[in-house]
């Protein structure tokens, strides 16, 4: 679905985060970006996002090429992606909104986009329909990570980008929004991506594990981890076993 | 601001007016029970037209500011290119103190009222700007690349980012012109008019010397800015209501 081929990237006056950097993600497969901070994982979500271009090298979704956000992948961020000054339920419709602003324009809203209401039906699956009435700073952070979802789910994507979604979320939320997500995701069809620095993120949500380092990164350094997602399986061997190893592999990298 | 606040707030100022004209005991400070009696009076005897003029032009001058100050702060604070194109001027031109071209506006547009709303622009402006500009500035960049990712382009983000962001900055901005936006008043309506209390106020202080009735232009002068005060509290309250939660 996803094809990095030979991508080069680099901000202004600095070294490059990835030189010749080539990946390739499946359909309907679950992805965690792991690595230490400034080794460029959000970066390369950014650059999936279409919000950042490649110095060279060409990002292509579903064989297109990305020269800018595409309407079917939805990005879900830490903090502050909500309008503060629009209650739950506004900031669930506010992409349905932006693309009525648009109209069918195939640049930001999908030739053939039908906008039916189902913002009614993702405020009750997220579980926020109670405090649809209220503002951001009223309902707590568990809740704001679920409308942001919420907005995401009603443009009906194919691909989902998260950047540390979870990351300022007690662990107990934290664990609940990691399941519903990965539900989320089999029940929609969804190719999931998500950048964290917790390894027991990566390891509890990601399906194959990108490692990135310091950078340049040159070579994907790819885990699998086909038991994500069974029942009891962050209590098993393997889930530690994983842990432990990729606990070593980013020490032994940054040591 | 409670309304039993406010009463008590005028209650003590009242009172300390009456204190201050029983020390001081000449003319030139009535006592307010006076002046109140006098303003009663003259309420019918052309005040209100006076009152009504003088609306107008603040009413005119600070609409055509926020009309125009708006959209440039919003322009400004949004694009770096523009902002690094206009702040250096915006800060040359700030500081300058607008009302020594009073007459200098006076030569260009005449007498009559375009001259007058046109200084009050010139004053309220800059102020706008600069807090609307600040404020676009200041918005978290997650905030504009989620828009982004929902499909936003520059109009969109302008549409449901910038503007309502930058709404509660527009009425702080008026509230903070307000007192601004009455000196100058009183200062244009000195000259080259016969109506408006900057008039009022100074035909009785200066030429017929009839304090009670100065007074209470500058009572009716003080209520038009409060009056002003209380309709930005009021759209605020009905435009920004998320500032108001707890």
């Amino acid at each position: 679905m996803i094809d990095l081929e030979a991508i080069t990237f680099a901000y202004p006056h600095a070294s490059p985060l990835f030189e010749n950097f080539s990946l390739t993600i499946g359909r309907g497969e679950t992805w965690a970006i792991l690595g230490p901070s400034g080794c460029g994982k959000t970066t390369l979500l950014y650059l999936l996002a279409g919000l950042y271009q490649p110095a060279s090298g060409q990002i292509s979704i579903e064989g297109e090429i990305l020269t800018r956000p595409r309407p079917r992948s939805g990005l879900i961020l830490q903090d502050y992606g909500l309008l503060p000054w629009s209650t739950a339920r506004e900031n669930v419709e506010l992409g349905l909104r932006v693309r009525k602003f648009y109209g069918e324009d195939g640049k930001h809203t999908p030739i053939n986009f039908q906008p039916e209401n189902n913002v009614p039906y993702w405020l009750k699956r997220l579980g926020i329909d109670e405090v649809a009435d209220k503002f951001p700073a009223q309902i707590s952070g568990g809740q704001r990570q679920r409308t942001a979802i919420a907005r995401t789910l009603a443009l009906e994507p194919d691909l989902l980008l998260m950047d540390e979604p979870f990351s300022a979320l007690d662990a107990i939320t934290r664990e609940d929004l990691q399941n519903l997500t990965l539900s989320l995701c089999s029940e929609q069809k969804l190719t999931l991506i998500i950048v964290t620095h917790a390894i027991d993120e990566a390891v509890g949500l990601g399906y194959k594990i990108l490692l990135l380092n310091d950078p340049p990164n040159q070579t994907a350094r790819i885990f699998e981890n086909s038991g994500v997602g069974q029942t009891g399986y962050r209590s098993s061997h393997a889930y530690y076993e994983l842990c432990d190893l990729l606990w070593r592999e980013m020490r032994y990298e940054t040591a | 601001m409670k309304r039993r606040d406010a009463f008590l707030a005028t209650v003590a100022l009242l009172f300390m007016w009456q204190i201050a004209a029983m020390v001081v005991n000449l003319p030139i400070l009535p006592a307010p029970l006076k002046v109140v009696s006098v303003f009663v009076r003259e309420l019918q005897n052309g005040l209100l037209n006076h009152f009504i003029f003088s609306l107008w032009r603040v009413f005119a001058g600070m609409a055509l500011s926020v009309l125009v100050a708006a959209p440039v702060g919003l322009a400004i604070g949004g694009s770096k290119e523009l902002s690094r194109l206009f702040s250096p001027l915006i800060y040359l031109l700030y500081p300058i103190p607008k009302v020594v071209f009073v007459p200098v506006v006076i030569l260009f547009l005449g007498i009559g009222d375009t001259a007058k709303i046109t200084i009050m622009f010139l004053i309220l402006f800059f102020q706008i700007v600069v807090l609307v500009r600040d404020q676009a500035a200041g918005l978290p960049p997650q905030l504009i690349q989620s828009l982004h990712s929902l499909g936003a382009g520059r109009r969109a983000l302008f549409r449901f980012v910038y503007l309502p962001a930058s709404l509660p900055a527009i009425l702080t901005a008026l509230r903070q012109s307000i007192g601004t936006a009455v000196a100058v008043l009183y200062i244009t309506e000195l000259s080259a008019t016969k109506y408006g209390l900057g008039y009022y106020i100074y035909y009785n202080g200066s030429t017929l010397l009839d304090y009670p009735a100065m007074y209470t232009g500058v009572v009716a002068m003080s209520l038009l800015g409060l009056g002003m005060y209380f309709s930005v509290d009021w759209l605020e309250q009905r435009w920004c209501k998320w500032k108001f939660v707890t």
